[in-house]
């Protein structure tokens, strides 16, 4: 009984520290929270704030860079409508290749990160820095290599040829003439190969935090495998699932490496038209302005997105 | 599922669960009738989590046969098994509210009219209203009968309860022991009831099988394993006793006569559990009558043994004496305070005396230290200190 004595002032003298009403603490203020998070503050308005207001700015400018920016207000905002009238399928475009590598990456990120985070025993630390590994390279030599392996006479699509597997993409529009570089397939392969260990490394955490005993109780409950794959680790898991898409779509949808190396002109992205803007035609409002709405776009699908998969309610 | 029939027999033919070396549990037999309140009492490590999961589908049986009522369920899959789980960490479905945590099971099976079913699950386990909480927002209590609810819903042949009241404080364990003896009693189905805590052991189940490393050790009802258990493993898990080395000298109308360090005592033969001469003769403190030893009477109690009061220690309800034998022994001895000698202080001489029928014999080869504690270190692995 002595033991249970000990345990309970113990626990006792712990209780004042977990308590709400916390005694402040001799010399702090009210503003000292704000002090705390003054530096933050500043990083994000050097870095954040004043740089967008600038990338503002820029897109309303008028002029030419040899004769001179101007800004007259309101603003040159015809750029904005120019702009969209000219480049929105590249919108589209990034956006529909985004969307389909992100989803390519969750169906192959998902069984990955579940068989790492319960079914792979000892084997989990092994996995789990072989996801991480090809950040060991750069991505621009790694997407250089993807060129190499899809290269016209490489094995890769010779094998593929042979297979006829070329002729079904062709007939699907993915791929053209028995090639498979420099079509929008390779770009959407790219990008899935690209981020897909930001797909994996959410979706594990999620699985891996899971309890793994839920599952039994969903078996003992008459739910068969699938069942309970649908019904709870599924739906447990999507918090990985939510942070492991919006990590995969925005990077892609402003990505420009993957089309330009693994792609054509004729199938560029956006970010490959704002990075022409800016340093090769030099038109630097058009570049912001896209920049801008490519922003917008991304912000407003992600809270449209976060809203309807109603994240906060999951625990 | 039949409900009007309530549970069903459950049998387990030989059953036996090896990981490795190590053997779980050890070609266990057992028979647990239909609408029985049955417990499996051991300690952490005795086999009887590894038996209720091996029921419940979720642990494969190295041999053995599982029957449930005539049906052999040895390998079939958990959710296709008339059997749920009450989980020991409850195991609720943190993103459903109550009411689909309890409607799962008949949403799986695409039953009719759950809501209805789900309302009155909700009644009988005091959770009306609740539905719509998040296990999350509820106390440990409130969750503890969401867990219930959702495997009693299935109306289910066989109950198990994996420690189903071990996160519970005490007083909230005490009262959920009645409610769960309430419901049983009411749905009348076979409930299984593993647990390391001989008093709730013995105040839910109608039979209690005491599990020592993958056996049965000795099977009854909660009364009968007290009064007279067969090893000292037993006497000691289900509580405290004193014992007392001797010898049989002889056998004679139903009784056996003990020689304890010269003195004779008397133990009933239905209470006798050795086949050899040695035995260790087992008395609970509280069936130990303690009299000063100058106007001591006897009564019905017609064995007795003389001592010396070493300390007593007042404990409310009753009083603890510690009595030294003249071996050097040291023997318990509760006393309720109903009237109490005040001449019973330290040094004071005094006479133990006890009835043949509250005493047993159990066999000297066996260890007098078996099972000591042994509910109570599982349930309090952090004052085991060093």
């Amino acid at each position: 009984m002595s033991g249970g004595a000990v345990l309970a002032t113990s626990v006792e003298q712990q209780e004042p520290r977990r308590g709400p009403d916390l005694p402040r603490a001799v010399g702090t203020s009210r503003a000292t929270p704000y002090l705390l998070l003054s530096p933050g503050m500043l990083w994000l308005a050097v870095f954040f704030v004043v740089p967008t207001l600038m990338l503002l700015v820029t897109s309303l400018y008028t002029g030419s860079l040899d004769q001179g920016y101007t800004f007259e207000f309101p603003g040159h905002w015809a750029t904005y409508s120019n702009a969209l009238t000219e480049y929105w399928p590249q919108f589209l475009r990034s956006f529909l290749f985004a969307g389909l590598a992100t989803v390519f990456c969750l169906v192959l990120a998902y069984p990955l990160a579940y068989f790492i985070a319960l079914r792979s025993g000892a084997w989990k630390s092994t996995l789990l820095v072989l996801v991480i590994a090809p950040f060991f390279t750069s991505f621009l030599i790694r997407t250089l290599a993807w060129k190499t392996i899809l290269a016209d006479d490489g094995a890769v699509v010779r094998t593929l040829n042979s297979l006829h597997i070329t002729d079904l993409l062709t007939w699907l529009h993915l791929t053209e003439a028995d090639r498979i570089l420099n079509t929008p397939l390779a770009v959407v392969l790219g990008l899935t190969y690209n981020f897909l260990p930001f797909m994996v490394l959410p979706i594990y955490a999620s699985l891996d935090r899971m309890d793994g005993r839920l599952v039994e109780a969903a078996q003992d409950l008459y739910a068969s495998s699938w069942a309970a794959l649908r019904k709870v680790t599924w739906p447990l898991s999507l918090p990985g699932v939510v942070a492991g898409t919006l990590l995969t779509f925005i990077p892609a949808a402003g990505d420009y490496i993957n089309a330009e190396l693994l792609g054509t002109a004729k199938v560029s992205m956006i970010g490959n038209v704002i990075q022409d803007q800016f340093f090769v035609v030099t038109d630097y409002p058009t570049a912001s302005a896209l920049s801008f709405v490519l922003m917008l776009a991304i912000i407003s699908m992600v809270f449209f997105y976060v809203r309807r998969a109603g994240t906060e309610e999951l625990v | 599922m039949d409900s009007t029939t309530g549970g069903a027999d459950l049998r387990l033919l030989a059953l036996t669960k090896r990981f490795g070396d190590f053997v779980a549990v050890d070609d266990l037999t057992l028979t647990i009738p239909s609408g029985s309140f049955f417990a499996l009492l051991g300690p952490s490590g005795c086999g009887k989590t590894t038996t209720l999961r091996m029921v419940a589908g979720l642990e494969e049986p190295t041999a053995g046969t599982i029957v449930i009522g005539d049906q052999d369920v040895t390998w079939t899959k958990p959710y296709k098994r008339p059997v749920n789980t009450v989980f020991q960490s409850y195991a609720l479905f943190p993103h459903l509210d109550v009411f689909e945590n309890v409607a799962f099971g008949l949403r799986r099976r695409g039953t009719k009219g759950v809501d209805a079913s789900v309302e009155a699950m909700l009644e009988l386990t005091e959770l009306g209203g609740l539905g719509r909480r998040k296990p999350a927002q509820l106390s440990g209590g409130q969750q503890q009968r969401v867990a219930l609810a959702r495997a009693l819903i299935n109306e289910p042949k066989v109950l198990l309860l994996d420690e189903p009241l071990g996160a519970l404080d005490l007083k909230l364990r005490r009262q959920m022991q009645l409610e769960l003896k309430r419901i049983q009693t009411e749905v009348g189905l076979t409930f299984v009831h593993v647990t390391h805590d001989q008093e709730e052991a013995m105040t839910m189940a109608d039979t209690i099988a005491v599990m020592n490393a993958g056996r049965v050790e000795q099977l009854g009802s909660p009364a009968d394993l007290y009064e007279n258990p067969s090893t000292t493993f037993v006497a000691n898990f289900l509580g405290q006793s004193n014992f007392f080395d001797g010898s049989i000298t002889e056998r004679s109308g139903g009784n056996a006569i003990v020689s304890i360090e010269g003195n004779r005592v008397g133990v009933l033969d239905s209470r006798v559990h050795s086949s050899g001469s040695r035995v260790h003769v087992g008395v609970r403190p509280e069936k130990l009558r303690i009299q000063f030893a100058a106007d001591a009477v006897m009564g019905e109690d017609t064995n007795r043994l003389e001592g010396t009061v070493v300390s007593s220690s007042f404990i409310g309800v009753s009083t603890e004496y510690r009595v030294g034998m003249p071996w050097g022994q040291q023997v318990s001895v509760f006393a309720q305070n109903t009237r109490r000698d005040e001449r019973l202080v330290r040094g004071a001489e005094v006479v133990i005396s006890w009835a043949p029928d509250h005493a047993f014999a159990l066999d000297a080869a066996q260890d007098v230290g078996a099972g000591v504690g042994g509910a109570h270190a599982a349930e309090r692995p952090e004052s085991a200190g060093p």
